[in-house]
C-alpha cells in the first residue's frame, strides 16, 4: 500500500501552548482514515498544518512526494488537497455553482487577457468548467439548485454543496472536517455512504476529523487518536475501542481503569 | 378573539407621533437652514410648486407613508386619520415659525430665517392665510401619503412613475429647454411644455399622462414582451441584446448634438467620474477591498500625461497625447502594485486607513516644494495640448465627449469581461470569504494585484484624460474629496453593478453641476441621500445581479400569500 501523506515529527505552537506535538501520521492512498480527540486536542490545528494555513515549526509534512512545508494554502490545492470546514465556509452571497466554479480553480489555466478578449480557448475552457460543476451538483445530489444562492439553501445542502466544491478541485486527498455535525442518525448514514462513495468511485483519499463515534467506527479503515497535541493510539476501529489510552482520554482514568477490568 | 382582533388592526399610536414628530424636525430644520429657502427660486411647475415645497412638505408625506406602511392596516379610516396626524405634527413647526420669526427676531441668529423663506412659507398670502394654507396642505399631502398604502400596485406604480418623472422634468426644465433649441417646432412645444420657469401646468399633465400611460402599458404587457423575447431561440435573443446595445451606443455618438456645450462639459464630467468608478467598483464592489485612497491614481495618471505632454516649464518629452496615455496608465498600473504590494494581508478598517494616508501622501507630494522643480508644487502644470486624432485639434467639450465616451466603453467592456470570467469570480470569492478563497487554490498576491492595478488603470487613463481637458493640472484637484465622491456614486449606484456606477455618477455629479443650489448643500444631500439608500434601498439604485438575489429573497417578511387569506377573513368577521 503506497503512503499518499505522511507527516514527520510535526510541531506547532501557539506561544507557550504546544497545539500539535512531535506528530507522526500516515495515511496510505485510497484510504478512509480518522483523527479523533477530544475538543481543542489539536485535530484541526493539524488540518489547517497540512493545507498551509499554518505554518509548523518543527517537522515535515509530504504529500505524493512534495514536501509541504512554506507552501501557500493555494498551492497545496493545486497539488491535489481539498477541504471543507467544521462551521460551514461557503461563499454565502455567490450561487451553488459560483462555489463549484471556484473550486474548480486547480483545474483552469486561462488568464484576464483570454477572458477580456474572449479567446475561443478561454470560452471553451469556461464551457467545459460550468458542465463538470453541473455534473459535481448532480453528483451531490442537488440538481436544479445552481442558482440557489449558498446562504439560501438548508444546512445539509451546503454540506454537500461545500463537499462539491472540494471535489472541484479534483483533488487526491480529501480533508472532511466534521462531516455529519449537526445531523440526525438518518443523514449522518446518508453521508457516510457518500464518503465511501467518494472514494470507491473517484478514487479520492479521505482524511476525517469526526465526534460521531459511531460514523468514526462505521466507515474509518484506520483511527488516529489525538489529545493535547500528541498522537496517543493508532489502529483500526477495533483497536482503538479497546485501547485503555483512549478510554482514559475519553472518559477519565476512573472509567479506563473499570473498562479494562471488565475485558 | 376579540381582543386579537383589536391589536390586528389598531394602529400603534406611538408609532404616527413619533413619525410625524420627525418630519416635522426635518420640515423645520430645512427651513432655518436655508435650504427651503435656497430651492424655492427653482421652479417645477411654474408659478405653483418649487422645489422649496418639495422639500418643505416631503417629509410630511413621507413620514405618513411610512406610518401607514408600519401599521399594515387596510382600513381607510384609520390610515387617513394616521396620515392627518403626521400632517399635522409636520405643521406644527413651520407655523410657530411664521408667528414668532418677526417678534424674535430669529433672523439675528438665524441668517436663513428671512422674508423669502416666509413669504415661501405662506405663499405670500401673509401670517393668517399662510398658516392655515400650510396646515391645510401639510395634513392634505400627509393623507396622501398614507392613503397611497392603501392603493393597489398595479394602480399606484404608474401614478408614483408619472409624479417622479414630473418631478425630474420640472427640475431639470432649465436643462431640458437649453438642450432643446430655439427654432421651429422645437419652440413651440417648449412654448406649451414649459413656463418660464419650471414646467407649465399643461406640460405637468403631459409629462404626467405619458408616463403614466407608458407604465402602465408596460405593466399590462412587458411580462408578455419579455415572455416572447426568452421564447426566442438563444441566437435571436442575442441579435435582440446587442441591437439595444448597438442602439445605446448610437444614441451616445449623436449625444453632443443635442446637448452642445455647455451640457456637453457637464456630460464631460459625469464621463470622468464614470471612469473612475469603475475602477473603483473593481476594487471595491467586486473584490471587496475598501479603497479610500483612489484620488491617487487619478493624480498620478494625471501627472505622467502633464509632465510627458506639456509644452510649457515642466513638460520633459512634449509626447502626444496618444503616446502618453499608455505611459500614464502604466504609471498608475505600477503604483497601484507599489500600494498593493504591502497591503496585501490588510483587511477591512486597515485596508482603509492605509489606502486613506497613500491618497493623501500622493497630494501632499504633488504640492512639496520638494517636488516643485519637477512637477510644479502648488503652481501645478499649464499648457498641456490638446487631443489631435486625424489632424483636427479636440478643443470643445463636445469633441472630448468623444474621448471620454471610448474610456468609459473600454472600461465598461473590460469591467463586465472581467466580471463574467474566472478572474470575476476569483475577486467575488475573496471578497466573501479570503481564507476559504485562498484554500481553494486562488492565488491572493495575484488576484488582489490584479484588482489593485486594473482599478489603478482605469483611474489613471481618467486623470490622462482630465489634465488634458482642462489643459492644465493643479494638486488641489485631487483631494480627498474625489475619493469620497467616487465612493458614494458606487454605494449609490449599487456595488458592484456597472450601469450602476452610470446611475451614480449621474445622480452625485450630474444633478450637482446642473442645479447649482445643490452645491451649496452637496455634502448634506450625500449624507442624507447615503441614509436614505442604505436603509430604503441597500442594493444602490441599479443593484447588481448577485445583490438583487441577495436582498430579494426575504422582502419585510411578509407572509406568504396563502398565509396571508387565512387571517382576512377572521378579520372581516369581527
Amino acid at each position: 500500500m503506497t503512503i499518499i501523506l505522511t507527516s514527520t515529527q510535526v510541531t506547532k505552537r501557539f506561544g507557550g501552548l504546544v497545539a500539535v506535538n512531535s506528530f507522526d501520521f500516515n495515511v496510505p492512498e485510497h484510504s478512509i482514515v480518522s483523527i479523533i480527540g477530544p475538543n481543542g486536542a489539536g485535530k484541526t490545528t493539524f488540518f489547517n498544518c497540512i493545507t498551509g494555513f499554518y505554518g509548523f515549526d518543527e517537522g515535515t509534512i509530504s504529500f505524493n512526494s512534495h514536501l509541504l512545508n512554506g507552501r501557500t494554502p493555494d498551492q497545496v490545492a493545486h497539488l491535489g488537497i481539498t477541504r471543507t470546514y467544521q462551521n460551514i465556509r461557503l461563499f454565502a452571497n455567490m450561487t451553488a455553482i459560483e462555489n463549484i466554479l471556484v473550486g474548480m480553480e486547480p483545474q483552469l489555466k486561462h488568464g484576464w487577457i483570454g477572458a477580456v478578449l474572449g479567446l475561443k480557448s478561454t470560452r471553451e475552457e469556461e464551457e467545459h468548467a460550468l458542465e463538470e460543476s453541473l455534473r459535481l451538483l448532480d453528483f451531490v445530489g442537488m440538481t436544479g439548485q445552481g442558482d440557489l444562492l449558498a446562504k439560501n439553501l438548508p444546512y445539509g445542502a451546503q454540506r454537500r454543496l461545500e463537499i462539491a466544491r472540494a471535489l472541484a478541485g479534483k483533488p487526491k486527498l480529501l480533508l472532511l472536517d466534521e462531516p455529519t455535525a449537526g445531523m440526525n442518525p438518518q443523514e449522518s448514514n446518508v453521508m457516510m455512504g457518500f464518503i465511501r462513495r467518494l472514494r470507491d468511485e473517484l478514487q479520492i483519499t479521505i482524511l476525517l476529523i469526526e465526534h460521531d463515534m459511531r460514523v468514526v467506527m462505521g466507515i474509518s479503515e484506520r483511527v488516529t487518536v489525538i489529545d493535547f497535541g500528541s498522537k496517543i493510539a493508532e489502529g483500526t476501529p477495533e483497536e482503538i475501542q479497546r485501547n485503555p489510552r483512549v478510554i482514559e482520554a475519553y472518559l477519565g482514568r476512573g472509567a479506563a481503569t473499570g473498562l479494562a477490568a471488565d475485558n | 378573539m376579540e381582543r386579537t382582533m383589536k391589536t390586528e388592526t389598531r394602529l400603534d399610536w406611538r408609532d404616527v407621533i413619533n413619525l410625524g414628530l420627525l418630519a416635522a424636525i426635518i420640515a423645520l430644520s430645512l427651513s432655518v437652514i436655508g435650504v427651503v429657502g435656497t430651492f424655492g427660486k427653482r421652479d417645477i411647475i411654474g408659478g405653483v410648486i418649487t422645489m422649496g415645497h418639495v422639500f418643505l412638505f416631503g417629509a410630511a408625506a413621507g413620514g405618513a407613508y411610512l406610518a401607514a406602511q408600519r401599521s399594515k392596516s387596510n382600513r381607510a379610516g384609520p390610515t387617513l386619520l394616521s396620515g392627518l396626524v403626521v400632517g399635522l405634527l409636520a405643521s406644527l413647526p413651520l407655523i410657530v415659525l411664521i408667528l414668532v420669526a418677526e417678534p424674535l427676531d430669529l433672523r439675528r441668529f438665524m441668517h436663513n430665517v428671512s422674508p423669502e423663506l416666509l413669504a415661501t412659507l405662506t405663499f405670500g398670502q401673509g401670517q393668517g392665510v399662510g398658516i392655515v394654507i400650510v396646515t391645510a396642505i401639510s395634513a392634505v399631502l400627509g393623507m396622501v401619503g398614507a392613503g397611497i398604502t392603501l392603493i393597489p400596485a398595479r394602480i399606484l406604480r404608474p401614478l408614483l412613475w408619472g409624479l417622479v418623472a414630473v418631478f425630474l422634468v420640472g427640475l431639470l426644465s432649465e436643462t431640458i429647454i437649453l438642450a432643446w433649441g430655439n427654432q421651429g417646432l422645437g419652440l413651440m412645444i417648449r412654448g406649451f411644455m414649459f413656463a418660464a420657469r419650471g414646467l407649465s401646468i399643461l406640460g405637468a399633465a403631459t409629462v404626467f399622462l405619458i408616463v403614466a400611460g407608458l407604465n402602465s402599458w408596460w405593466g399590462s404587457k412587458g411580462g408578455l414582451i419579455r415572455e416572447r423575447v426568452n421564447a426566442l431561440p438563444p441566437r435571436q435573443q442575442k441579435n435582440v441584446r446587442w441591437g439595444g446595445i448597438a442602439l445605446g451606443i448610437l444614441f451616445m455618438l449623436f449625444l453632443p448634438m443635442f446637448l452642445r456645450t455647455y451640457l456637453s462639459e457637464v456630460v464631460d464630467n459625469i464621463g470622468i467620474y464614470v471612469l473612475m468608478g469603475l475602477g473603483l467598483n473593481i476594487v471595491v464592489g467586486f473584490a471587496g477591498l475598501l479603497d479610500l485612497g483612489y484620488v491617487a491614481f487619478f493624480a498620478i495618471g494625471a501627472y505622467t500625461m502633464a509632465v510627458l505632454t506639456s509644452q510649457g516649464d515642466f513638460g520633459i518629452a512634449g509626447l502626444s497625447f496618444w503616446v502618453a496615455l499608455p505611459i500614464a496608465v502604466a504609471a498608475a498600473v505600477l503604483a497601484g502594485i507599489i500600494l498593493g504590494v504591502p497591503v496585501l494581508r490588510m483587511r477591512g478598517d486597515y485596508l482603509a486607513i492605509v489606502t486613506l494616508g497613500f491618497g493623501e501622501i500622493i497630494r501632499i507630494l504633488a504640492l512639496s516644494d520638494a517636488l516643485a522643480p519637477i512637477i510644479g508644487g502648488a503652481q501645478g502644470i499649464l499648457k498641456i495640448p490638446n487631443i489631435f486624432i486625424a489632424g483636427t485639434e479636440f478643443v470643445k467639450p463636445e469633441q472630448m465627449y468623444y474621448v471620454i465616451l471610448g474610456g468609459c466603453l473600454l472600461a465598461f467592456f473590460v469591467s463586465w469581461r472581467l466580471r463574467d470570467a474566472r478572474l470575476g469570480r476569483q475577486w467575488m470569492a475573496l471578497r466573501e470569504d479570503e481564507d476559504v478563497a485562498e484554500a481553494m487554490g486562488i492565488n491572493l498576491v495575484k488576484t488582489k494585484l490584479l484588482a489593485f492595478a486594473s482599478g489603478a488603470a482605469f483611474s489613471g487613463m481618467s486623470g490622462a484624460i482630465f489634465a488634458v481637458k482642462l489643459n492644465s493640472i493643479f494638486p488641489h484637484s485631487f483631494n480627498l474629496m474625489v475619493s469620497i465622491n467616487v465612493l458614494c456614486l458606487i454605494i449609490v449606484g449599487g456595488m458592484g453593478s456597472l450601469p450602476g456606477v452610470v446611475v451614480g455618477a449621474l445622480v452625485l455629479v450630474g444633478l450637482p453641476e446642473l442645479l447649482r443650489e445643490f452645491a451649496e448643500y452637496r455634502m448634506l444631500m450625500y449624507g442624507a441621500l447615503l441614509i436614505v439608500m442604505m436603509l430604503a434601498r441597500p442594493g444602490g439604485f441599479w443593484p447588481s445581479a448577485v445583490r438583487k438575489r441577495e436582498l430579494d429573497v426575504n422582502p419585510n417578511g411578509s407572509l406568504p400569500p396563502g398565509e396571508e387569506n387565512l387571517i382576512e377573513p377572521v378579520l372581516q368577521e369581527g
